[in-house]
């Protein structure tokens, strides 16, 4: 076990090196939450849909993704779909992140929406608005609000699982831990410190996912 | 035609929840400016036919005619009818998201394409009438029950509909806010609102009702003017039904 002055010795010396990681895993993550909650919403909505096939195929995406590891996902992406387009490193981690995600954001989605009221829905038509205008303006607002803290949970997953990009060859976070402990043969200090590279990110993210959730508590019933 | 404009009719209206026969045969008229009153036990089947004229139910046999146009929900718009046909619920099912002044406005802005100006204007005016212009811009959650009920009834309102339908509106109240809620509704009653009403609030029908039906069982046993229902029924289970409740 490295002693604690040296952790935080090698810590300062390897910060320089640790900031473009960073920031790669920031940008996989960040891309790959915002395109899983575009494919989750889709596929929510067409889960809640009376379009025939749609409940359909949004369970066979779901079942297919929950059902397979995401390692395998990524590779199935990269080297898959190398043969027919090169996505590159980036986009391939990226899409194979948000397709992953986008199965479970499309549950929570699913699970939101189908956690109003059905009053909602029968108070909108009775005003004589359409179905999907009630259900753009008076239920997905509402379950919008009750996937934040979901949602919040599920960024905090992809955060951690863009480390498996390392394996298509990234340079993000975990891929400069294994570099350095490989170079190095003093593998627990730089898998500890990148392990709280990790533990900080996710700490400053749930703080403002809590600050968020009270900020919008207040119209609530 | 010296007869008042029909404004509901029903023909022999059934309604089925699988093999559960809710609604057997229903026959009934509404004219302009009246109010009907639905009353019986739990499970007569009083709310579902109160829902059937607004479409939530979908009805499985029998004329619904509104207006003198027999509805069918398969060709006809049903938004349009809706908002023809205004509804308030038991559970308000006010819009938690919004503010009282946003839901009031929120279908007269969507569905009419009334401007915001114009919309928050009658707004307001219906709030003040419903006694509750100085909530316009809280939200719901800090609401009283009664108070939730009276901006239902104004939203619903606010899309200028011919008739209207209250499905046991103060049923989730407590006891001592039940009555704002009827005298709004009373209120309505005199400026001649065209209402059907399922209550168990027998001393506001009474008051209040042109026709009460009584409904057991999912059918209509006796419909009479109030006086003659509540003073002199004439069929038994009428009779059993009120000396229960009264």
């Amino acid at each position: 076990m490295p002693g604690i002055a040296h952790l935080i010795q090698e810590f300062i010396r390897t910060l320089p090196f640790f900031m473009k990681p960073l920031l790669l895993t920031f940008e996989l993550t960040i891309a790959s939450v915002i395109v899983g909650t575009v494919i989750g919403l889709l596929v929510a909505l067409l889960k809640v849909s009376r379009i025939p096939g749609g409940q359909l195929l949004a369970n066979i995406y779901i079942t297919l993704i929950r059902g397979t590891p995401l390692i395998v996902q990524i590779f199935v992406l990269y080297f898959g779909f190398y043969k027919v387009i090169d996505l590159g490193q980036f986009w391939s981690a990226t899409l194979a992140l948000a397709i992953h995600s986008g199965a479970y954001i499309a549950e929570i989605f699913r699970g939101a929406i189908q956690s109003i009221d059905k009053g909602q829905m029968e108070a909108g038509l009775s005003l004589g608005m359409s179905s999907a205008q009630t259900m753009r303006r008076i239920i997905m607002p509402q379950a919008l609000k009750r996937s934040i803290p979901p949602l919040g949970n599920q960024f905090i997953l992809s955060l951690k699982e863009s480390s498996l990009a390392a394996f298509i060859a990234m340079d993000e976070l975990f891929s400069l831990a294994r570099r350095l402990s490989a170079e190095t043969f003093d593998e627990m200090t730089y898998f500890l410190i990148v392990a709280f590279y990790y533990l900080l990110i996710v700490m400053v993210f749930t703080y403002f996912v809590n600050r968020m959730e009270q900020h919008m508590a207040k119209g609530d019933s | 035609m010296s007869e008042k404009q029909e404004m509901i009719r029903l023909q022999n209206l059934k309604k089925s929840f699988g093999d559960l026969e809710v609604l057997k045969d229903i026959n009934l008229t509404v004219r302009k400016g009246e109010v009907f009153v639905l009353i019986g036990a739990s499970g007569s089947g009083k709310s579902t036919l109160i829902r059937c004229i607004n479409f939530l139910e979908m009805k499985n046999g029998g004329n619904i005619i509104i207006e003198g146009k027999s509805i069918d929900p398969k060709k006809d718009d049903l938004t349009q009818v809706r908002q023809k046909v205004g509804m308030v619920f038991q559970h308000f099912n006010l819009f938690p998201h919004k503010t009282v002044l946003e839901n009031v406005i929120e279908a007269p802005l969507v569905v009419k394409k009334v401007s915001k100006e114009a919309a928050k204007q009658e707004a307001l005016h219906l709030l003040d009438k419903v006694g509750l212009a100085e909530k316009a811009d809280v939200y719901p959650s800090s609401l009283s029950g009664g108070q939730k009920q009276r901006v239902a009834i104004a939203r619903s309102l606010a899309m200028k509909p011919d008739i209207m339908l209250f499905d046991e509106p103060t049923s989730a109240l407590d006891p001592e806010l039940v009555g704002e809620v009827l005298e709004t509704i009373k209120q309505l009653a005199k400026e001649g609102m065209t209402m059907m009403i399922v209550t168990h609030e027998m001393g506001f029908a009474k008051e209040v009702a042109d026709w009460v039906a009584f409904m057991n069982q999912g059918r209509i046993v006796e419909m009479a003017p109030p006086q003659e229902i509540f003073n002199n029924p004439k069929e038994e289970r009428t009779r059993e039904f009120l000396n229960r409740v009264l």
